[in-house]
């Protein structure tokens, strides 16, 4: 079974109109942040989405926990269905899902130590036990983390630690509480090359406890290489989506196609030849009809200004949960 | 005589509660006309630092040591004044972050005329031509001059950081960062505005980042930075293909890419060295996995390795 399954997930915000705007009545106009998207996560799977900024990604991420409202569209977490629940109903959930941050530099209480960092989610739910038990389960969450000895972590501030350190607290802050879904925002985007790895590699191995991880990132070389699948979105839409290495590969949608010729190649031999998209960058404000792609595809041909393409199986690729929406595919 | 050159240059900072950081330790390399260099390394090694002490932009609490020659003449030999006719004029930088530093309420093209104005280069009717001029080498259109930066995309705000930048018609730009915060559609899109840039006006460029797969896909050579100094340099070629210093090769097989998706991402274990206290031994070698005994006792030198300069011992043990 899945552990969460997202169906036709909408989510809109309305655009501020101003002082000037509402008295003229101009007319309310809203971003079309999540415009229709499904996906399931199994226990133990790394899923990444994969996009620009505005492309709705985060806020994908964010209404899973019910931190942002959808306005449509159902999020099914191990079966129950979070969009109906009322905030008391959802809390004993929320500890089932956890969510780590971009920035480690901002996402960790300055003030607090490790050990308090560690130990806060268990006692805002109320979780952990006796103080005796808490303490053992603040040493084991660092211990998964990597971060041993504890003795030598538990009593330092924030200030006191690397990023890649920092990052890993915040993450042990989060298994603190055993959930089965982890979000990850970005986790490595604001740490060093050389740490990078170290923390995916962790993410990696807190699968093996069945933990399923929806990974956010706009870097595709670390999707390829951390995920086990990959959904690219664009305007509020998954384009493409499927096994990592096939939509890396074989990449099915013009969108994907042009995201992978512009990802800069570590051999200098190996020159890029960018299919650089041209025009505006997108506006959830203001959706093309037809293919939301078509004013920038370089494919485009007429019927796509008129038709809305469904995520489909294209006819080149062999692997049946290889999905692409685009008519030329 | 090379256009730029850096020799041993060296960076102090006082530091709050006493004691002193040596936050560029040493380093020299040059740059001919025309030529795409890359200054990387991560964050703390003094790639930024450099850059600055360049243009003679460090602050006062710093103290430098070193030169910095500009078709062989010492801009820093005689403090602001000596520096000051070339900053801007021949060597010129986008700072990390220049993209959101425009004033809000003024627009595009008119802080453009003012640092045309403010360099005599141009005035009124003839500096707005200009700064519309500029705008458009960077591929803005020139209707688009006159609006706020708000209006713009980030993408088209560091393109007119760049425009501000060139306005003095500098040989050298200094690019800090350039591309960071952007995504990746329109990081390729300002890659491809400083290769047209360096093409088409014979521009030097000094790129400093963190990101290797961008310095391979637009510098000719490369200068890898860890803790203070420069520890290889040399071709992008080599440094990718045969590196001579284990950093230099680590932080390669640290960076995951596309094309390679089946090979594990590595990892460098530990942290860079503090630089308030001297360093013995090699900075990198408690993070190093082909550190023997030496490394430890004797701070290797940069020194001439094939086609490259790298400082490291093993270049020293037959193989």
């Amino acid at each position: 079974m899945s552990l969460i399954e997202v169906e036709n997930l909408v989510v809109r915000y309305p655009v501020a109109r101003g002082i000037v705007g509402t008295l003229a009545r101009r007319p309310r106009r809203t971003v079309h942040a999540v415009d229709g998207v499904s996906f399931s996560l199994r226990p133990g799977e790394i899923l990444a989405l994969v996009g620009e900024s505005g492309c709705g990604k985060t806020t994908t991420a964010q209404t899973l926990l019910r931190l942002v409202e959808p306005e449509a569209g159902s999020i099914r977490f191990e079966g129950r269905d979070v969009t109906q629940l009322s905030v008391r109903e959802l809390r004993p959930l929320r500890r089932r899902m956890q969510l780590i941050y971009q920035d480690p530099y901002e996402s960790l209480d300055p003030r607090l130590r490790v050990r308090q960092t560690v130990e806060e989610p268990l006692v805002v739910h109320r979780a952990g036990g006796s103080r005796e038990e808490r303490a053992r389960r603040v040493r084991e969450a660092l211990e998964r983390v990597e971060l041993v000895p504890a003795e030598l972590f538990l009593d330092r501030y924030p200030h006191e630690l690397s990023g890649g350190q920092r990052q890993r607290v915040a993450i042990a802050a989060s298994l603190v509480l055993e959930p089965r879904l982890l979000v990850a925002d970005e986790p490595v985007s604001m740490l060093d090359v050389s740490v990078r790895a170290g923390i995916l590699r962790l993410l990696d191995g807190l699968r093996d406890g069945g933990l399923g991880i929806l990974m956010i990132t706009h870097d595709l070389s670390t999707a390829a290489h951390f995920s086990d699948r990959i959904a690219v979105m664009y305007l509020g839409r998954i384009v493409e989506e499927g096994p990592a290495s096939e939509v890396v590969r074989n990449p099915q949608h013009p969108y994907t196609r042009a995201l992978l010729s512009v990802v800069p190649k570590r051999d200098p031999r190996d020159r890029m030849r960018p299919q650089i998209l041209r025009g505006e960058p997108p506006d959830a404000v203001r959706i093309p009809s037809g293919c939301r792609f078509h004013p920038r595809c370089p494919l485009a041909i007429d019927a796509c200004r008129a038709q809305d393409p469904p995520l489909e199986s294209p006819a080149a690729v062999t692997n049946g949960q290889h999905v692409a929406a685009c008519i030329l595919a | 005589m090379s256009l730029l050159e850096a020799r041993e240059l060296n960076v102090w900072f006082d530091l709050e509660g006493g004691g002193t950081l040596h936050a560029v330790q040493g380093v020299s390399f040059a740059l001919e006309e025309g030529e795409r260099l890359g200054l990387v390394g991560e964050s703390g090694c003094g790639k930024t630092t450099t850059a600055l002490a360049l243009l003679g932009l460090l602050p006062s609490s710093a103290e430098v040591a070193g030169e910095v020659r500009f078709h062989g003449e010492d801009v820093l030999a005689g403090g602001e004044e000596s520096v000051r006719p070339h900053r801007w004029t021949d060597v010129a930088m986008v700072f990390q972050g220049a993209m959101n530093s425009f004033n809000p309420v003024r627009t595009v093209e008119s802080q453009i005329v003012e640092a045309l104005e403010l360099h005599a280069v141009a005035e009124g009717a003839v500096a707005r031509a200009r700064a519309g001029k500029l705008l458009e080498s960077v591929g803005i259109p020139a209707d688009r001059a006159r609006r706020f930066p708000h209006e713009f995309s980030g993408g088209m705000r560091q393109r007119a950081a760049i425009a501000m930048a060139l306005a003095c018609e500098p040989s050298v730009l200094v690019a800090d960062e350039p591309t960071t915060a952007l995504d990746v559609m329109v990081q390729a899109q300002i890659l491809e505005l400083l290769d047209g840039l360096c093409r088409d006006f014979g521009l030097a460029l000094v790129l400093v980042t963190h990101d290797l797969p961008v310095v391979a896909q637009l510098c000719d050579r490369a200068a890898v930075m860890y803790a203070g100094e420069i520890v290889e340099e040399g071709p992008m070629e080599r440094l990718y293909h045969s590196p001579r210093h284990p950093y230099t090769r680590l932080l390669f097989a640290a960076t995951p890419d596309l094309a390679d998706d089946g090979a594990p991402v590595a990892s460098i274990p530990g942290a860079p060295p503090r630089l308030d206290r001297p360093l013995v031994g090699c900075p990198f070698r408690p993070r190093c996995d082909r550190a023997f005994g030496r490394c430890a006792e004797e701070r290797p030198l940069l020194r001439r390795v094939d086609g490259s300069r790298a400082a490291c011992h093993l270049n020293d043990v037959p193989a």
